[in-house]
């Protein structure tokens, strides 16, 4: 059944000489019939309009007893919400329709968001944690009784994350406050629609599931890589080497998009083109650190049509319609497929022309990844999204919100979250343990009753202690944790000459600029006099004081230390498998750049190429060490689990493992003794060495002192409301005062090992830090299928993973190790010797 | 365990693992920082801190207390993280505490968290505590200050090398004073390049005597640091 469009439509697209797309029409017949549906649709193809046109068309239509919020609009970025906003206002005020839309996000005055409580508008547009604020407030149940529809905008984006956890929280929330809802998800094409559209739909029996809707797909896109003509490197992320072609073809374009998968890239490629800027284009820069009101600037020249080039991280990967973008830039290779389509999406939006891209390898791994990447766009084939199961400590920070909204009912509330996907295998236990850590923290010891936030009264209902811990609550919403970020501030005061003998610098002059934030860890790694970019320009760091870095303008030409090593992403699974065929295959090396033919051909001579199956293992000397170099394709995230471990065993067995570093292809590890003897005589095996039983006591152990551990339990303890967010102008001075999660963490592991916000901890880092399951997967793939090469000197294909070595965190033996050898350099002070002190 | 031996205005100390330190001329074993009931301290301003921190404390020093079997242990200030903590303390923590007090002298000196004594929690009460050429206190003095021992700035070292870098809690000593690292298991630390260890140690290069997992690593002032 088809709805036909009623007249001030229908006229409004004909006097555009538009025709309403099939899609849009089977949305407004599903909206029609009372289901809840699901659009999936690429970029370009109308998907907002769709999702509004019921909306329009049942305001226009019906009559209401009273005025109040109609339909709600979610969208993970509150630029998204402004400028959809925006687009909306075109169609009604030339249809003259009767209709208010606003926005709500963190930037909306409190004057405003007052106003809209008392006095709602039809349509609001908001963002998943302004909606659970609203939900958490007293009025939730006025304001929401009577809403229609609500539109889900980017939903692939986030349904698949603790923020997509929490608006399934409130999404079932909704549909008890508003029996009559409906929910639409827009989504860009992803593998599983049918997934999404369980995701949407409420998980009670005989509940219908979503229905879904399929977009007509665009043109294919035109996507090439960079043939570069200067030498393609062996290893690092700048791709500087590239920067004049990218130039050029910035020059060529009528506006371009260049983006790049880190801040610290998207600084270096930033500054190194307006290095070349002769001719003076408006070339931006967009990333998540800088400021928001000079982001808001960029965006607005950009849709003004002003700029020539924006250099952007994941920060522009959704939403905003550009208009006039006709060349998409990809620096560095884009890890996954659908990430890749996403981006290649915001070039040329509209749907009947072909997208143009350009993919830009920084070295001779993301070679083999772009030509992967291109051959699965080609095809359109995504990566695949796992099904999670709804974060713990998310649930933990929603019954806080519920409870400031309104007294409930354990029961009652139990089974409206059972009723949202990620939480509908959630058992009682678990529910209660969530209910019991909001309250008093849940700690078996128990003790805190007289220190509990919210308390049940004798009508058996659940109500927050006092104002002060709803206060709380809505300070810390929200699942998005931010690294610890430290001020970057210029000063102009030199370093006293050098060091004092002490070991101390002299005081640094404060009282400059602020130019940005920057990570801590990021920070940590530098010592003072180091260069690093920011913010475009080349930085000295000075000195670290409280919560500042202290920084002066630096005359080098190139700073010292490079951009952070590696993608924020890890290689998506689908893309791996597409590399290891690749590499295996030197039939299908022809269709790579001659420096990277030739380097794999290298390989093979000296070596072999890994092949598609298996795991390829190399061992050699070189520099008075031994090392172990293989090839698992996981990702850095596995690979960095897998050194840990792997790392362990060695010793175990007396190898004498020294290190290791990981990179998205491979791992490398060093050590005093050479594994390749052992493994040769049979004295150590190889299959043992990479058994899967390392994913059992070894893991339980490492994840003890594992630094990728502690930094998901503090995102869990702050998401959860264990600790507060450190909100600005509440800094406290002096990094003593605060609490450590990683402290809290070692007690209440010892103490407590089955704690609630562990157990959401463990969960956070085998999927997602520590990529457990993925490694598992390789490890069962693998076994008995190890391929050892004995080397006399590094292969070709080991070179980029031992330029990788140095400034990774160090836990567990090697950071005994790297103790000692920072203690060796004194021992001919005899004076201290340690000794042994058994008494 | 192997401990670091540390000079100090000519007398010999023990760097224990553990972060204490123990003096054998006077069989005296020092910890600074304890800050007990740290958790529960928090947990009454809305944060719930696990409770665990008391007893994890005194489990790590009756561990450190068994192992020198001193016959005084002096405990530097801030042993309790706010004046009431002594009164939060568990039935099963204050009998542990008496048990690691009976049979030798404890000396809680008093620190900002805990400037007025813990009224039943067993000991002496002093600002400070001087024996030959050694002084105990709570805070660090600015400017020279031989032979003081003191804790209150939490130090830990971050060490650097060709594999990467770790932190960890230190001793911190120029040979005529030291500051001993935080013993309590919610204390967190400072790093000892942190303007706020300058004045303490103005005139003369470091050494942190490091604390890895089973001994003390001694490691140059200028190894450490940013």
């Amino acid at each position: 059944m088809r709805a036909a469009l009623p007249s001030p439509f229908a006229d409004w697209f004909a006097a555009r000489g538009w025709r309403p797309r099939a899609h849009q029409l089977a949305l407004l017949s599903l909206a029609e019939e009372g289901r809840d549906s699901l659009l999936v649709a690429p970029t370009g193809a109308g998907k907002t309009l769709a999702g509004f046109l019921p909306t329009l068309v049942d305001l226009t239509r019906a009559k209401r007893n009273r005025r109040g919020l109609h339909t709600l609009y979610i969208s993970p970025l509150k630029a998204l919400a402004v400028d959809v906003a925006r687009n909306l206002e075109t169609p009604i005020a030339e249809m003259g329709l009767p209709i208010r839309v606003e926005t709500r996000t963190g930037d909306t005055s409190s004057a405003k968001r007052q106003r809209q409580r008392r006095d709602p508008p039809d349509i609001l547009m908001t963002t998943p944690e302004q909606l659970a604020l609203l939900l958490a407030s007293a009025d939730a149940e006025t304001l929401f009784a009577d809403v229609r529809r609500v539109v889900l905008d980017e939903l692939h984006a986030l349904a698949a994350s603790k923020r997509g956890d929490l608006l399934a929280l409130g999404l079932a929330r909704l549909r008890a406050l508003a029996p009559r809802l409906t929910a639409t998800g827009l989504s860009a094409t992803v593998l599983d629609p049918r997934e999404l559209a369980r995701w949407l739909s409420p998980q009670r029996d005989g509940a219908p599931e979503a229905a879904v809707a399929t977009a007509a797909a665009g043109a294919d896109p035109d996507i090439a890589m960079l043939e570069t003509r200067a030498r393609l490197p062996w290893a690092g992320h700048s791709a500087l080497h590239a920067i004049g072609e990218i130039y050029a073809r910035i020059k060529a374009a009528k506006m371009t998009l260049v983006f790049v998968n880190t801040r610290s890239q998207a600084e270096a490629i930033f500054q190194q083109l307006w290095r070349i800027n002769e001719d003076g284009l408006a070339i931006a820069l967009h990333h998540g650190s800088l400021d928001a009101g000079q982001r808001r600037k960029v965006e607005a020249a950009m849709a003004a049509g002003r700029l020539k080039a924006v250099v952007c991280t994941s920060t522009l990967d959704l939403g905003i319609d550009w208009g006039d973008v006709d060349l998409v830039v990809n620096v560095g290779a884009p890890k996954g497929s659908s990430r890749l389509l996403q981006r290649i999406g915001r070039a040329n939006h509209r749907l009947d022309d072909p997208s143009r891209a350009l993919l830009v390898p920084a070295n001779r791994f993301e070679a083999l990844e772009c030509l992967a990447a291109i051959a699965a766009a080609q095809a359109g084939e995504q990566d695949a999204q796992h099904a999670r199961a709804g974060a713990l400590d998310v649930l933990c920070q929603h019954i806080l919100g519920m409870a400031c909204a309104a007294p409930f009912s354990a029961d009652a509330l139990y089974a409206e979250v059972t009723g949202a996907l990620p939480y509908a295998a959630l058992s009682r236990a678990d529910f209660d343990a969530a209910l019991n850590f909001v309250a008093t923290g849940g700690y078996a010891l128990g003790g805190y009753e007289r220190f509990a936030k919210i308390r049940q009264t004798t009508d058996g209902l659940w109500r927050i202690a006092n104002a002060r811990v709803a206060q709380q609550y809505r300070l810390n919403v929200g699942t998005i944790v931010e690294s610890e970020m430290l001020k970057v501030r210029l000063t102009r005061a030199r370093r006293t000459s050098a060091k004092t003998e002490s070991g101390y610098s002299g005081v640094v002059g404060r009282g400059g600029r602020v130019l940005g934030e920057i990570e801590e860890y990021f920070i940590e790694q530098l010592s003072p006099g180091d260069t690093f970019v920011f913010g475009g320009e080349i930085l000295a760091l000075q000195g670290v004081v409280d919560n500042e870095a202290l920084v002066t303008r630096s005359s080098n030409e190139t700073p010292k230390v490079p951009s952070y090593a590696g993608g924020r992403f890890p290689l998506s699974t689908y893309l791996a498998a597409r590399v290891r065929k690749l590499l295996a295959d030197p039939a299908r090396w022809t269709h790579l750049p001659e420096q990277v033919r030739d380097w794999l051909q290298m390989q093979a001579l000296r070596s072999a190429p890994p092949p598609e199956q298996g795991l390829f293992v190399e061992t050699f000397p070189r520099g008075g060490r031994h090392y172990l170099v293989c090839y698992p394709f996981e990702g850095r995230l596995a690979h960095q689990t897998l050194g840990m471990l792997l790392t362990r065993r060695m010793e175990r067995a007396r190898l004498q493992p020294l290190g290791f570093v990981a990179s998205d292809y491979s791992l490398a590890i060093w050590l005093r003794a050479d594994p390749g003897a052992r493994f040769e005589s049979g004295l150590v095996s190889l299959d043992e060495l990479f058994a899967q039983d390392m994913l059992g006591d070894d893991l339980e152990e490492w994840l003890d002192e594992s630094a990728m551990m502690k930094r998901a339990f503090r995102n869990c303890a702050i998401v959860a409301g264990l600790v507060e967010r450190r909100s600005p102008g509440k800094e406290k001075t002096g990094r003593q005062v605060t609490v450590s999660t990683d402290l809290v963490f070692d007690v209440l592991r010892r103490h407590e090992p089955h704690h609630i916000l562990l157990r959401a901890a463990r969960a956070d880092a085998s999927t997602g830090l520590l990529d457990l399951d993925r490694l598992a997967e390789m490890l069962s793939r693998v076994r008995g299928r190890i391929i050892h090469k004995r080397l006399d000197r590094v292969s070709p294909l080991a070179v980029p993973v031992l330029l990788d070595i140095g400034r990774e965190p160090v836990a567990g033996e090697a950071r005994e190790a790297l103790l000692a050898e920072a203690a060796e350099t004194l021992i001919e002070e005899a004076t201290g010797e340690p000794w042994d002190g058994a008494r | 365990m192997r401990h670091a031996l540390i000079r100090l205005a000519g007398e010999e100390f023990f760097a224990d693992p553990s972060g204490g330190l123990y003096h054998p001329g006077e069989r005296m074993l020092i910890v600074a920082d304890l800050h007990l009931e740290k958790g529960s301290s928090f947990a009454r301003r809305g944060m719930l801190l696990p409770p665990y921190d008391t007893a994890a404390t005194l489990a790590r020093l009756a561990a450190v207390v068994a192992r020198w079997r001193p016959a005084r242990v002096a405990a530097l200030g801030d042993s309790f993280h706010d004046p009431n903590a002594h009164e939060r303390l568990r039935e099963a923590e204050r009998a542990a505490l008496a048990a690691m007090q009976a049979g030798r002298d404890w000396l809680w000196i008093a620190g900002n968290h805990d400037p007025g004594p813990p009224v039943g929690a067993g000991g002496q009460s002093l600002a400070e505590l001087a024996f030959g050429r050694i002084t105990l206190r709570h805070e660090p003095r600015h400017g020279r200050a031989e032979g003081e021992i003191a804790g209150h700035l939490h130090p830990v070292a971050r060490v650097a090398g060709a594999g990467g870098s770790t932190r960890a809690r230190c001793f911190v000593t120029d040979g005529a004073r030291c500051v001993a690292p935080a013993f309590g298991a919610l204390a967190g630390g400072l790093d000892i390049a942190h303007p706020a260890f300058a004045p303490v140690f103005a005139t003369r290069a470091v050494v942190a005597h490091v604390l890895g997992r089973d001994r003390v690593w001694r490691v140059p002032g200028e190894r450490c640091g940013r």
